[in-house]
Order: C-alpha cells, then structure tokens, then sequence
C-alpha cells in the first residue's frame, strides 16, 4: 500500500503533527504493523519536496521542534488520483484496498464507485486469463487457474466490503 | 435512442430502456436500460435477489413489462402479438437455465430436435441437426437416453445444444453452470461461449459466478433495480 498517499489522506481532514499522524495511521491501518516515526519524518520530507504537504507551523519546546503539515491542493490532487484509479490486481492487495476504502469514507468520496472499478479491473484480468486458458495447454490452465482462484477470492472480498459500506462508515466515524 | 447505437453507428441487436417491473410494491427493475450487439456475451451480474433473472426475462419477452421497452431487431416486442413474440422467440432465441429443464419423457436427441420439430422440420432433418450439435457439445454419445438416465453435466450440454440447433441470433442464459461442479461447469461455458462466437450468437449471461462471468466480453451489474456497466465504468477512470 502507499503510506505516503495515505497520511495524505489523513491530512484531508485538517493540518497534524507528524506523531499524530503516525497514531492515527497505526489506529486506522497499521494493524500488527504499525509505523516506525523514522517512516513518518522521511515520508513527510519527501511529500514537503514534492509540494504534496506544506508546513503549516512549528512548535519548539523543550524536544525537538514538531512541524505541523497541512494538505496542498496538488496533495488533494494525489489522494483523489489514486483512489480513483484501479490497482494492478496481484496478491495480498486487501491492505491496500481496505486503506482505500476507508479513506474515501473518510474523506467523502465514493467508496462504492472505488470497489466497482477494482472489481471491474479484476474481471478484466480474470477475463484475459480465461482466455488464455481456453486455447492454452494444461500446464497454461493450471497456471492459469491459480492466478483465477486468488482473483476471485480479492472479488468476493470487494463484494463482501461494497455490502457492508454502510457499517463500515459508521465503525470509522465517516 | 439513447444507448439503442455501437460505436460503429449501427443499431444493436437489443436495446433495453427505462425498464420497470414490480412484484406487488416491490420494483425489481427501476428505470434499467441494457444493450447488447449481435456476437456479444454480455455477463448480467449481481447480489441475489437484485432481479438478474427477472432482467433476463423481461429481456426475453418473457414477463410483461410495467414500463420502459425492449426493441430486438428494430421490433418493439411489447408492441408485438402474443403469437408473434411467440415465433420470435422459437426463430431468434435460445434458452439455457440452471437445471436444463428438458422434456423428460423425449430422448435427449428428441429434446434438442425439439424446437425445430415445433418450427415444421421433418424429424429426420431435426435429429439430424440435433445429433450434430450434440457430437460438438460432446454427448452425441447419449442421444437416445432419456435426461434422468444421464449426468448432470451431459444434461446441461443437451440444454445448451438445445438452445443451439435453431441458430438463434441471441441467447439467454440463466445461471447455465449453477447446478455443475466447476469442472463440467467451465467446460459447459467453453462450448457455449464458443459455440456462440463460432455462430456470431450474442449470449445474455446471468450468473453470480465471476469465473463463469470471466468467459463474457464485457458484465453489468444489477443494483438497486438498475444496470450499472462497471466495465465502461473502469474505461472511463483513465
């Protein structure tokens, strides 16, 4: 998954510290994985660069200084572009696409509309494969067939979440 | 007619607009509009009860409408006679469903010469064509067993060439594999997909199967009463 789109995403909702965001993303995404501050301060840097993020204030105290960052609207941009656009489909995608959806329910946007692309990007794949199987040989069906099996899994997943959306925003405070 | 062209400027086999079907106040279709071209295997898709099959139906002039049209081949069927939407059907449409709802009494070679034998065909030549059909569909081998002698899979291949031997322009296929196991069930849809592009047949695909749906050109999506294409949908994100 992108963390870098991701506490962007994060962003939408009003300028944060880099901790904050960390807590947020480890609350929200990071699961048995949560960030370490080190990916967080060097991912920050580099969405700065990127004009992505600006600083929005920096507090000195008796630490280290804590910049604040806010969203630029090239960040929003980023978010919006990524959200919209399908994922190559591969295995072990559901932690990218629950990020996804999540952040669209976050941040308003149409996590319904997001799961049918994915599922249609999915069916395309699945189509090509089928295709291939038909004329192939049977090592080709049986390549073929475990590339299906996983893809059909990921599409009842994205059934599964597009019929509990509504749950899902409620549990997410969306 | 909105949807009723192809890209091309020609007019599709069948446009479907604004259809309307209710269930006592329940509306199983609200406004759904659907196309599809001649050689096309348009897969219907959708959670259960979302009105995939009453879709098929309606689109087959099968359930009478309570709004919206279906034009096949510049015919309005709503606008047509009963007997006319009748021979339409017998000529221009086949039918394959879950559990093949063959004539149990025929052979399995009666049973797929049948909608000739009701077109007028003398039985030599429908049999004729039937066993031809069923040596493609692979069970030419059981053309004199009765269907509750045979498996279920030989079964449904008896359906499927049932719903092939007329040469139907456009088939209407309701959960074809539903009732096989995936074995018989993707080698059903291998000889009903390519039976049908070999014919130029175009296929109305309903299954809640995305593997089965994967044998399609293109799917849609029954929501809400509604048909949403989610494949032009994904063509329009780039």
């Amino acid at each position: 998954m992108s963390i870098g789109t991701t506490l962007l995403g994060l962003l939408e909702s009003g300028p944060r510290h880099g901790y904050d965001l960390k807590r947020l993303f480890d609350e929200r995404f990071g699961h048995d994985r949560p960030l370490h501050y080190g990916q967080v301060y060097s991912t920050m840097s580099r969405l700065l660069r990127n004009g992505l993020v600006e600083v929005d204030g920096v507090e000195s105290g008796s630490g280290p200084e804590r910049k604040r960052y806010a969203i630029t609207d090239a960040g929003v941009t980023d978010v919006s572009r990524w959200l919209s656009t399908a994922e190559k489909p591969e295995p072990y995608l559901q932690s990218t696409l629950y990020a996804k959806v999540v952040l669209a329910l976050l941040t308003g946007r149409d996590a319904a509309g997001l799961l049918d692309v994915q599922r249609a990007e999915h069916l395309r794949l699945m189509r090509e494969l089928t295709r291939r199987k038909t004329s192939g040989d049977l090592a080709d069906q049986l390549v073929c067939d475990h590339a299906l099996f996983h893809l059909e899994a990921d599409i009842r997943w994205l059934e599964l979440t597009a019929s509990r959306l509504g749950r899902l925003a409620r549990e997410v405070g969306a | 007619m909105s949807g009723a062209n192809t890209a091309e400027g020609t007019e599709a086999l069948l446009t479907a607009t604004r259809l309307r079907k209710y269930f006592g106040s329940t509306a199983a279709l609200n406004g759904a509009d659907f196309t599809i071209d001649s050689g096309e295997v348009v897969a219907v898709m959708g959670p259960s009860g979302s009105g995939k099959s009453t879709l098929l139906h309606c689109l087959a002039g099968i359930l009478d409408l309570d709004g919206g049209t279906v034009r096949y081949d510049g015919h309005e069927l709503s606008a047509l006679p009963d007997t006319e939407r009748s021979r339409l059907r017998r000529s221009d449409f086949g039918f394959v469903f879950q559990f093949g709802q063959l004539v149990p009494e025929l052979t399995c070679v009666e049973n797929v010469a049948l909608s000739l034998r009701l077109a007028g065909v003398a039985r030599r030549r429908a049999e004729s064509s039937a066993t031809e059909w069923m040596a493609r569909l692979e069970v030419d081998d059981v053309r004199d067993k009765r269907p509750g002698q045979v498996s279920g899979g030989q079964r449904q291949r008896v359906a499927i060439a049932r719903a092939l031997v007329a040469g139907p322009r456009l088939i209407f296929a309701d959960e074809p594999t539903g009732a096989l196991d995936s074995l018989n069930g993707e080698r059903a849809m291998e000889l009903l997909t390519g039976a049908a592009r070999d014919t130029g047949a175009a296929v109305v695909l309903v299954t809640h199967d995305v593997r089965v749906a994967a044998y399609s050109d293109r799917e849609v999506v029954v929501r809400d009463g509604q048909v949403l294409d989610t494949t032009a949908r994904i063509a329009g994100t780039t």
